[in-house]
């Protein structure tokens, strides 16, 4: 297993980390939002279908605890989205050889 | 209580703090807060307002047991016990991101870009964070 996971910290209406990641990112990637970066999973945003529409090209995680932190909880996430928890993290970066944080 | 504060202020200036900034991610939200219930102790006329990632500071149902932080949106709340009543969020930020006045944790005016550029001309000071 070689592809890589991409870390994700930045609201992506603040900053053009998610843009640039997806540009680049190589499809077969998994792409995790995580602080700030969870805004990009809220399913009835703008932005959404920029995610929505490349859920073919990569895999999408968003991390539970930063989610509910925002109150996104009860608000409905970008489907296809695989919510984790700190575990499921860590078992992400595990998993690839190779992480890249798009501070 | 001595007499010149129970004379009040004699000047009055109209001051506008503008919010840009989500919670939690980076300190400017808290900052600004604080900055404000401090501030609302001067007898000023005080504006707050959300616009931008700042809207999501008064996201409802926040819950930070998880990232170990305080959660500090019910805070907002203090703001109609200081007497800050003026707070404006803009429509256009709330639409971006898919939310409306009712996600919100206190009453607010929605206010459109266009209105609320005339809001901000009327200051006499404006801190953004």
């Amino acid at each position: 297993m070689s592809s890589m996971l991409h870390i994700i910290n930045k609201s992506p209406f603040e900053r053009n980390s998610l843009d640039s990641c997806l540009r680049l990112a190589k499809p077969g990637s998994s792409i995790l939002l995580i602080e700030d970066g969870v805004y990009a999973s809220m399913g009835k945003a703008t932005h959404a279908e920029q995610i929505s529409g490349r859920m073919e090209d990569f895999s999408f995680y968003v991390l539970g605890p930063d989610v509910a932190a925002r109150g996104l909880s009860d608000t409905p996430l970008i489907e296809g989205m695989e919510v984790v928890d700190y575990e499921g993290f860590v078992d992400l970066v595990a998993e690839h050889e190779v992480t890249q944080s798009w501070l | 209580m001595e007499e010149w504060e129970e004379a009040g202020p004699e000047v009055v200036k109209r001051f506008m703090y503008v919010n840009r900034r989500a919670p939690y991610g980076t300190i400017y939200a808290l900052e600004c807060l604080e900055v404000v219930l401090v501030a609302a102790a001067f007898d000023q006329d005080v504006s707050v307002v959300f616009l931008d990632d700042g809207v999501c500071q008064l996201k409802k149902n926040q819950d930070t047991t998880g990232i170990g932080m305080k959660n500090y949106s019910k805070t907002y709340g203090a703001l109609d016990d200081y007497d800050v009543e003026k707070i404006y969020v803009e429509k256009e930020s709330l639409d971006a991101r898919g939310l409306t006045a009712d996600d919100l944790v206190i009453p607010v005016e929605v206010v459109a870009a266009e209105e609320l550029r005339e809001i901000m001309t009327q200051q006499d000071v404006v801190i953004s964070s």
